[in-house]
């Protein structure tokens, strides 16, 4: 179900130094709906997640956030310009949050199963050890690990284990938008195949709203709704997925696609 | 000398027998800067107030903060107590009372009722306190989190944000993997529901004391260069689950010594077949107790 | 019926009559004086005055006695007892373009102006123990040195500068233009400016440096360095006083001042130019000041837009908070003093846990039965 805004990115420029990391980037993303930002490396995608995520503060143009008021409209607020530091890190750990393509730089490695999905309940507040536990107990099940791992460390992990784990983790305070960062590098194809099954299902039950950064198409025509495709920093294409995969209108667009479909 | 007056202490004039150095050793621009530092500590309760610590004659790790507290809060009229383990005659104790016997001349008392200001190392006296009282930790290692997060950098931010999950991160794992909060000591507080604050490494059993006392406590670790205090009649909650809560814990017995109950023991072996007896850890409460016996007999 | 011991005072008495005993050692031999100490022990009074930041060479040799040639115990007697001094203000900084050089080395040029003097050093020393100083009474003979220059030399690394094949000496990094901050008298923040790193890397333990800048040399952080210039010798102190009006000389002391050159940074926009590593330290401290130089640059890679490469020598919050070796020691021997309450919790608690998993474990074998 696709929802109202909550998420939009307008005019958003990064440089490094005289370098252009993105520029003039805009883009607007509705409760419910998956966008997939494709683009080979060194497309500025990463840097536009960074800035979008929080993480790195843009040169210029804003990153809002949208919430819906008590009377039904929607207030954008700048979450550089418009929230202090911690309301920007609470916002973060509550209703955004960040999967990344190393799980071992969204896990902590030396602590449960558990006490990873536990910290951000614990965090918003919980404070009894036996429903966090409970709770960690059903996001294992429901990323497919057994939950007899329950007090196992990540360590103990195999990639494809550790990544679900940080799926669980991010999504255990109930986000409405999830930033995903190449997902599915670095794993096996077979695995890679399980992990975008499960995103795909924890989309659709949890009606989140995912930016999903990926140099794969394949990725973005399983998940994403919409699309945007980047080019030396710009977004030279958006659109919906179907479209813009079965007829791309940017030259650039129409070399990304056909190089892919050739492999 | 009180809270009150702490920040209006005059400077007293050099004791005769060290003529060489101040009042309580510090010169008086160096009591004023803790002084400032201990303002702001109360002013902001559990908050680690970061202070130009001295080098002082005894090592660092061996109570230079309480000393240097100490000696910004002392005066002539003060009767000092200082205790190491809850006891007056441990050796540390005893080398730090003579310091200040030397440099300040003032009295000494090994009775806690009787003193304005006590220096303590592990151990908050059995003796309920009061208002009229001062009480001086030495801390080793003032950040709660140190454990969990290295960098001064990032655990300064996480207190300035209170953002706490990690804490609890921690006894979750302890939960998890003991059936229990395995800390027996240094057990956190979260101080007047904002700062979480380390105790110091006293007990467990002793965190029930810090909370709503009469008494200024003041806080000093020396190294690193930190002051903080839990004012009177503040709250200072020991972080636990709500199905897992703080346990004091402590001995199921009486002392063997004066027989009283409800006290923090220290337990001796006393042969080498392993048989043990239990004794207060606080000298002094365990002398008045049976002084008390003797007297109602 | 037991009795709790007493008496802690008396055993500390009696332990510290026990320590001056054995200080005097065999009283059949000669007492050390404090002036044999400072003449003849010269490098270890240098290094307790430089690492306990206090410049008296006296007081040096007397800390050494005091604490029985144990040099960390002797820098912390001098470190409480500068603690003890009024502070009268800050002297200008000394100027070691002008130094009265006993030994000034280059390794990047074979002559230069003002010459290599080797002074006295131990480099090229065969180290063979020499058993004629063994048997005492003997006297060296005088050695055959040059005249002194009355010029001193110039710094090795300003002629680099000149062609601006160097960075400039004592740029200030943006954060480090304001009045550099005391270490002694205001709590150490981090992120810290360089000049308050070289604070605490002066007054820091001359065998933690060896080792982290011995580190960049293996690999952790290498930051390629050469000893552009080593030198030692004796410099001016002035200070102001605002009341007269006036700079006034108010002594001189021996420092020790090494600068390398390391490699070099530059991008398409900046030509490449070397970089330099500083260190500085009363006496003669040649180890320590080359390990300062190396440790310096190796903490400078934001300030030169270098990788972080997560070596020890790089991480400023790591070196600054372990580099203090009073800090240091007394933390580490604090773990002497009675920790019996703590211990006795852990008992306790550990009693539970063993308990606890004995009654599980037997539980689980009746299940099981």
């Amino acid at each position: 179900m696709i929802g109202a805004p909550l998420f939009k990115l307008s005019g958003l420029t990064k440089l490094y130094g005289a370098r252009v990391g993105c520029r003039h980037a805009s883009l607007e993303v509705r409760a419910g709906e998956v966008l997939a930002v494709v683009g080979e490396s060194g497309s500025g995608k990463s840097t536009l997640l960074s800035c979008a995520s929080g993480q790195m503060l843009p040169t210029s143009g804003g990153v809002l956030h949208g919430a819906t008021s008590p009377d039904g409209r929607t207030v954008w607020r700048d979450i550089y310009q418009d929230l202090s530091e911690p309301e920007r890190r609470k916002l973060l750990r509550s209703e955004w949050a960040y999967v990344h393509q190393d799980a071992r730089d969204g896990l902590r490695m030396s602590v449960s199963a558990g006490g990873n999905i536990g910290e951000r309940m614990m965090a918003a507040g919980a404070r009894r050890y036996g429903a966090i536990r409970r709770e960690a107990e059903a996001w294992l099940a429901r990323v497919e690990i057994p939950t007899d791992r329950l007090d196992d460390r990540p360590t103990a992990f195999s990639g494809g284990m550790r990544q679900r784990l940080q799926i669980a983790r991010a999504l255990a305070t109930g986000p409405k938008l999830v930033f995903m960062d190449e997902p599915t590098g670095g794993l096996d194809v077979s695995v890679q195949a399980r992990l975008l099954d499960l995103v795909r299902r924890l989309v659709a039950e949890y009606d989140l709203a995912v930016i999903i950064v990926t140099h794969d198409l394949a990725v973005a025509r399983l998940l994403a709704h919409r699309m945007v495709v980047m080019k030396q920093g710009r977004i030279v294409e958006s659109g919906l997925t179907d479209q813009i995969l079965d007829d791309p209108l940017h030259p650039y667009s129409q070399l990304l696609v056909s190089s892919i479909l050739q492999t | 000398m009180s809270a009150q007056d702490l920040s209006s202490a005059a400077a007293p004039a050099p004791a005769e027998e060290e003529a060489d150095y101040n009042f309580a050793y510090l010169d008086e621009n160096t009591k004023r800067m803790i002084r400032r530092a201990l303002l702001k500590a109360v002013a902001i309760p559990g908050y680690q107030t970061p202070f130009a610590s001295r080098e002082m004659p005894m090592p660092y790790g061996w109570g230079t903060g309480g000393v240097q507290v100490t000696s910004a809060c002392l005066t002539e009229s003060d009767s000092l107590k200082v205790i190491d383990q809850g006891a007056d005659d441990t050796t540390n104790a005893v080398s730090i009372r003579k310091f200040f016997e030397r440099t300040a001349r003032v009295a000494t008392t090994t009775r806690t009722e009787e003193a304005t200001i006590i220096q303590t190392r592990h151990r908050i006296p059995e003796t309920p306190l009061t208002e009229n009282q001062i009480l001086v930790y030495q801390v080793p290692i003032p950040e709660p989190l140190r454990f969990l997060e290295p960098r001064e950098t990032e655990t300064r931010k996480m207190h300035a944000l209170e953002e706490y999950g990690l804490m609890h991160v921690k006894l979750y794992e302890d939960i998890a993997r003991h059936g229990h909060i395995a800390t027996a000591y240094a057990y956190p507080v979260q101080v007047g529901r904002r700062y979480v604050m380390d105790p110091s490494p006293i007990p467990k059993f002793d965190n029930p004391k810090l909370s709503n006392c009469p008494a200024l406590q003041l806080f000093g670790a020396g190294r690193e260069q930190r002051i903080y205090a839990v004012p009177p009649y503040t709250e200072a909650i020991s972080l636990d689950f709500e199905d897992h809560p703080f346990d004091p814990g402590g001995v199921d017995q009486p002392c063997a010594l004066c027989g009283a109950t409800g006290v923090y023991l220290d337990e001796v072996i006393t042969d080498d077949q392993g048989t043990r007896m239990y004794v207060c850890s606080d000298t002094d409460h365990c002398e008045k107790t049976r002084a008390d016996a003797e007297a109602a007999q | 019926m037991y009795v709790a011991s007493k008496g802690g005072e008396n055993a500390i008495n009696a332990a510290h009559k026990l320590m001056a005993e054995a200080r005097r050692g065999d009283p059949s031999v000669a007492e050390l004086s404090v002036a044999q100490i400072r003449e003849q022990l010269r490098l270890a009074v240098a290094r307790v005055c430089a690492e306990g930041s206090l410049y008296d060479f006296d007081l040096g040799a007397l800390a050494i006695k005091q604490s029985r040639g144990d040099m960390i115990e002797a820098i912390f007697l001098m470190r409480a007892y500068r603690a003890t001094l009024p502070r009268f203000g800050y002297t200008q900084p000394i100027d070691t373009a002008r130094m009265m050089v006993a030994r000034r080395i280059s390794a990047t040029f074979k002559d230069l102006p003002g010459g290599q003097i080797l002074g006295p050093t131990f480099d090229y020393t065969h180290r063979l123990l020499d058993f004629k100083l063994a048997a005492e009474g003997g006297e060296a003979a005088p050695a055959q040195t040059a005249p002194a220059d009355p010029t001193p030399p110039p710094h090795v690394l300003s002629l680099l500068n000149r062609e601006q094949l160097i960075e400039p000496a004592g740029v200030a990094a943006p954060e480090d233009q304001a009045a550099p901050p005391d270490l002694t008298r205001s709590p150490l923040e981090l992120p810290a400016c360089r000049a308050l790193r070289m604070q605490a890397l002066a007054r820091g333990d001359e065998g933690f440096l060896l080792g982290l800048a011995y580190s960049t040399q293996r690999g952790y952080a290498r930051n390629h360095a050469f000893v552009g210039e080593l030198r030692i010798g004796m410099v001016e102190v002035e200070f102001d006083i605002p009341e007269i009006g006036l700079t006034v000389s108010i002594g001189e002391i021996e420092v020790t001042e090494c600068e390398t050159v390391n490699q070099f940074t530059g991008s398409k926009t900046e030509p490449p130019q070397f970089t330099r590593g500083y260190g500085l330290a009363f006496g003669q401290s040649e180890r320590k000041t080359l390990a300062m130089a190396l440790v310096d640059r190796a903490l400078r890679w934001r300030e030169l837009g270098e990788d972080d490469l997560g070596a020890p020598a790089q991480d400023e919050e790591f070196v600054l908070s372990h580099v203090d070796n009073i800090q240091a020691s007394g933390f580490l021997e604090h773990i002497k003093l009675p920790h019996y309450v703590d211990f006795q919790a852990e008992l306790e608690l550990i009693r539970t846990l063993r308990r606890e998993a004995f009654e599980r474990r037997t539980q689980n074998q009746e299940a099981a039965e």
